[in-house]
């Protein structure tokens, strides 16, 4: 069904039942994101995408829209929202961009260039992480794990079909864990689409690494809002 | 493989989704998970190992390191605090010879910390496993674990008649039900077979016209219109539809739950074939928190009993699910996550249960008390029930009350009551301060709100009912729920696994007298980050206790804030960011 919304006053005609943050980035309307992956299950985590519907606060990766829909992106306090929580994200762990080398195609940086951060409100943690890096093909840095969860949710043995990586513990103490004796089953392939799924630089493909020079890396070439509201953002 | 392992994994059908009974009963066998166990079961159930641990870990009364042979779970609320909490958790300390988190030497005892355990009418309380002590002292604990050395079994000690677990008897045995003000809706006699006869044989629609005629709403908190939820589900076209009954009551202050499940079983499950009557669903399930173990079998023997009856089990039957010890359980889709035998995490929404809940099913959750009342309202009839209340606020509804009063316990009052007069009633003449709902509820002022009526348009009330008088710090309190939400967040979204132990770490910070204006600023606007943008009610509540009490009660924020002095942070401590203390500097 064809319908009519608006997102920052723009009038948009689009079909109902389909995701704010597409149908945003389909009119050139950037939303940020850093959990969600297009046409596959919402995750809902990292809540970066909030924006206003009709008033109130939503994660527009979970907002079928309807005709008649009032959405803010760009307004003063929800925008602020979305720049706190980047912010607790990079409090949180340990991120050491120049070193790291997911820098220059790591979203959680490129997202934080798109809502200004500058310095977290939040104090640094500076938290001790055990890294794990028992497996041949994989290198778990947990210190920039942001626990978007695309990991656990879409990376599966191609065989039994069970989880690869997973969640233990909860609250703040909850982390990545990664099933040694699967990761080392995984084609060379799939290694690379865990390390390119990963929004940051916590699964780490071994025996690669900082291959693209700076100015030529990913989002140096091509930000992170020019990709999400490019007709083809299929890169 | 195992043949006790191959047994259990028989008598679940080898089915994941029934893996938090799976591992009940193999911590059962155990004590706790062994790697080899975890092992048999991943082949069995097709999970990596890491999946199962991802369950076990997420839940409080799972343990993957092998325990004493008694786990004491001791209930750290802000109630017990109140009532000799800290005389008693010493002497359990020096009793067993360990120190909380640890197991003694001898390894007869492991010691725990637990959030409220639905007992706050009789803290200081504690778990034996599965058996409840309560109205706890240094001596009483004393001579518990000396006999726990002499061989005595938890419930040996509480029981030494023998009792069978079955019978309520032995479930008053462990714990007092403290029903202090009854009311017209709950514990009645009523005759259940004559009842469910004249429901069964009206068409399903007129009990939904029923309840949204009582107008009554849904008791675990949000206070969904119950009528229109079961048209709602009603609507939806699908085969197998499930009805879930919430018994997790983890607000802390709640236990009308527990009381109702004790002296009213019977409603509840009742409400519960009612429901599935209604909506059109033939299964049922109950999902009963692990701090309430003690009641399975009693509850159990209920069920068959009305099976015997001929009540339930032909076109409706219903099942207890036992949770494993996590707050946010109580959320309706964590809920069924944790049905399904997952971590308790609840789901993005849409699709809401009525829609896709268990397994997949169109599912309808109602809290006990919802049920218990469904039960009456079909017996009384909708306008009698109606002529109750307020007008927005239909019926009655059960206060667990706790804290500073002469009375602790049980009261069922009308909707519509004043702050006031339920004070005067319970005899709390000194509070000056009431926490209604729980931690995720607001905390009210005597001296401003006493005129206040407890109803959906103005005060809303969860259940959960704690006093406190002049001598309470109500900071302290304040601190002890964020260490709460800090505790049961699920940590799956951002700004309630992040934004709570930063709210935490504020108090705490303002507590030790190094707070200034900033830090309240930052609390107010931090706390509508978490309000706003988190995915549950968990994260969406637990700012409450700061930003309610800081409009209430600001003189205890105002009173202890430092002022900046020179260039430097008042939080700032010079000496502690140094090396070695600035020891260096000073020599
Ligand atoms: C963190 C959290 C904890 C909750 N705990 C409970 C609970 O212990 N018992 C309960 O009945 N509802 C609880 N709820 C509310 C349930 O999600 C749900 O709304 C309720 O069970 C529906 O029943 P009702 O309509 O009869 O109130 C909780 C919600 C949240 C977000
Ligand atoms: S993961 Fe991203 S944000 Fe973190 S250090 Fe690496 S590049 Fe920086
Ligand atoms: S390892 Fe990467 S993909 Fe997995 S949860 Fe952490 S950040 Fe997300
Ligand atoms: S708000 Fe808290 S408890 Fe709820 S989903 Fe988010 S992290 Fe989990």
């Amino acid at each position: 069904m064809t319908i009519q919304i608006s997102i920052d006053g723009k009038q948009i005609t689009t079909t109902a039942g389909k995701t704010l943050v597409d149908v945003a980035a389909e009119n050139g309307i950037y939303i940020p994101t850093l959990c969600y992956v297009k046409n596959k299950t919402c995750l809902g985590t990292c809540r970066v995408c909030s924006v206003k519907v009709s008033g109130n606060v939503m994660s527009a990766c979970t907002v079928a829209v309807s005709d008649g829909m009032k959405v803010e992106v760009d307004e003063p306090e929800v925008s602020d929202m979305r720049k706190a929580l980047v912010e607790c994200l990079f409090t949180e762990g340990n991120h050491n961009c120049p070193s790291c080398e997911k820098s220059g195609r790591c979203e959680l940086q490129a997202v934080g260039y798109e809502v200004g951060m500058v310095v977290s409100r939040f104090p640094y943690r500076f938290p001790v992480r055990e890294r794990n890096h028992t497996s041949g093909k994989i290198w778990l840095e947990r210190d920039r794990c942001i626990l978007c969860l695309r990991c656990v949710e879409f990376i599966h043995d191609a065989e039994s079909g069970k989880k690869i990586f997973s969640l233990s513990k909860r609250g703040a103490k909850a982390r990545i864990e990664i099933d040694t004796e699967l990761v080392e089953s995984m084609s060379a392939g799939q290694v690379k689409v865990a390390a390119n799924l990963c929004p940051v630089g916590c699964i780490i493909e071994k025996g690669h690494g900082f291959n693209e020079p700076i100015g030529q890396r990913k989002y140096e070439k091509k930000s992170i809002r020019e990709r999400a509201v490019a007709k083809n953002n299929n890169e | 493989m195992n043949t006790q392992i191959k047994l259990i994994l028989k008598r679940y059908c080898s089915d994941r989704t029934r893996l938090l009974d799976i591992l009940w009963d193999l911590q059962g066998l155990y004590g706790y998970f062994p790697e080899a166990v975890v092992t048999q079961l991943s082949e069995s159930l097709n999970m990596s190992a890491n999946d199962i641990y991802g369950v076990i870990s997420f839940y409080h009364f799972f343990h993957d390191r092998p325990t004493g042979r008694y786990k004491i779970y001791l209930s750290d609320t802000v109630i017990a605090r109140m009532n000799g909490y800290e005389e008693v958790r010493t002497a359990l300390e020096q009793e067993a010879n360990c120190h909380f988190g640890g197991t003694d030497e001898t390894g007869t005892f492991s010691l725990f910390y637990t959030n409220c355990i639905g007992l706050s009418d009789q803290e200081p309380a504690m778990l034996i496993d599965d058996v409840v002590f309560t109205q706890l002292s240094p001596g009483k604990v004393r001579v518990i674990l000396s006999q726990l050395r002499q061989n005595k079994t938890p419930a040996e000690i509480v029981n030494p008649e023998g009792l069978p677990s079955s019978e309520l008897a032995y479930v008053e045995r462990l714990v007092k039900s403290n029903i202090r003000h009854k009311g017209a809706v709950f514990f009645k006699k009523i005759n259940h077979r004559v009842l469910l006869d004249k429901c069964l044989n009206q068409l399903p629609e007129h009990i939904v016209e029923n309840m949204i005629a009582s107008h009554i709403r849904g008791r675990g908190g949000a206070g969904f219109p119950t009528g229109l939820k079961w048209q709602l589900c009603r609507d939806v076209e699908a085969e197998d539809k499930v009805v879930i009954c919430n018994a997790d009551e983890g607000e802390p202050g709640t236990f009308k739950d527990r009381v109702l499940l004790t002296h009213s079983p019977r409603d509840v499950f009742v409400g519960m074939i009612i429901a599935g009557h209604a909506i059109g669903s033939n299964y049922g399930l109950l999902y009963l928190r692990a701090e309430y173990r003690y009641l399975k079998d009693y509850l159990e023997y209920q069920l068959q009993q009305l099976r015997t009856e001929g009540l339930l089990g032909i076109d409706f039957d219903i099942r207890i699910q036992m949770g494993a010890g996590a707050y946010v359980c109580g959320d309706e889709t964590a809920l069924i996550e944790s049905c399904e035998g997952k971590r308790g995490v609840p789901r993005v929404k849409p699709p809401f249960p009525i829609q896709n809940g268990y397994l997949g099913r169109p599912t309808n959750v109602n809290n006990v008390e919802t049920f218990a009342a469904v039960t009456t309202i079909m017996e009384r009839g909708a306008q009698w029930y109606r002529s109750m209340g307020t007008k927005e606020s239909s019926g009655t509804r059960l206060l667990s009350v706790s804290g500073d009063c002469a009375q602790p316990g049980i009261y069922e009052v009308e909707w519509g009551i004043t702050l006031g007069e339920i004070l005067d009633m319970v005899g709390a003449q000194d509070a000056s301060a009431v926490q209604v709902s729980g931690p995720s509820g607001e905390c009210v002022s005597v001296a401003k709100d006493a005129e206040r009526e407890l109803c959906y348009d103005d005060l809303s009330c969860n259940g959960s009912f704690m006093i406190f008088d002049q001598r309470q710090d109500l900071l302290r309190v304040v601190q002890e729920f964020m260490r709460f939400f800090v505790d049961e967040s699920c940590g799956i979204c951002v700004p309630c696994r992040v934004g709570n132990v930063e709210l935490l770490r504020k108090v705490d910070r303002l507590i030790d007298g190094k707070g200034c204006q900033k830090d309240l600023d930052d609390l107010v606007s931090w706390g509508k980050l978490l309000r706003a943008t988190s995915r549950c009610g968990l994260g969406t509540t637990s700012a409450k206790p700061i930003l309610t009490t800081l409009d209430t009660f600001p003189g205890i924020y105002q009173n202890i804030l430092t002022r900046k002095q020179g260039t430097l942070l008042a939080s700032f401590d010079l000496k502690e960011a140094l090396p070695d203390g600035g020891r260096f500097r000073e020599e």
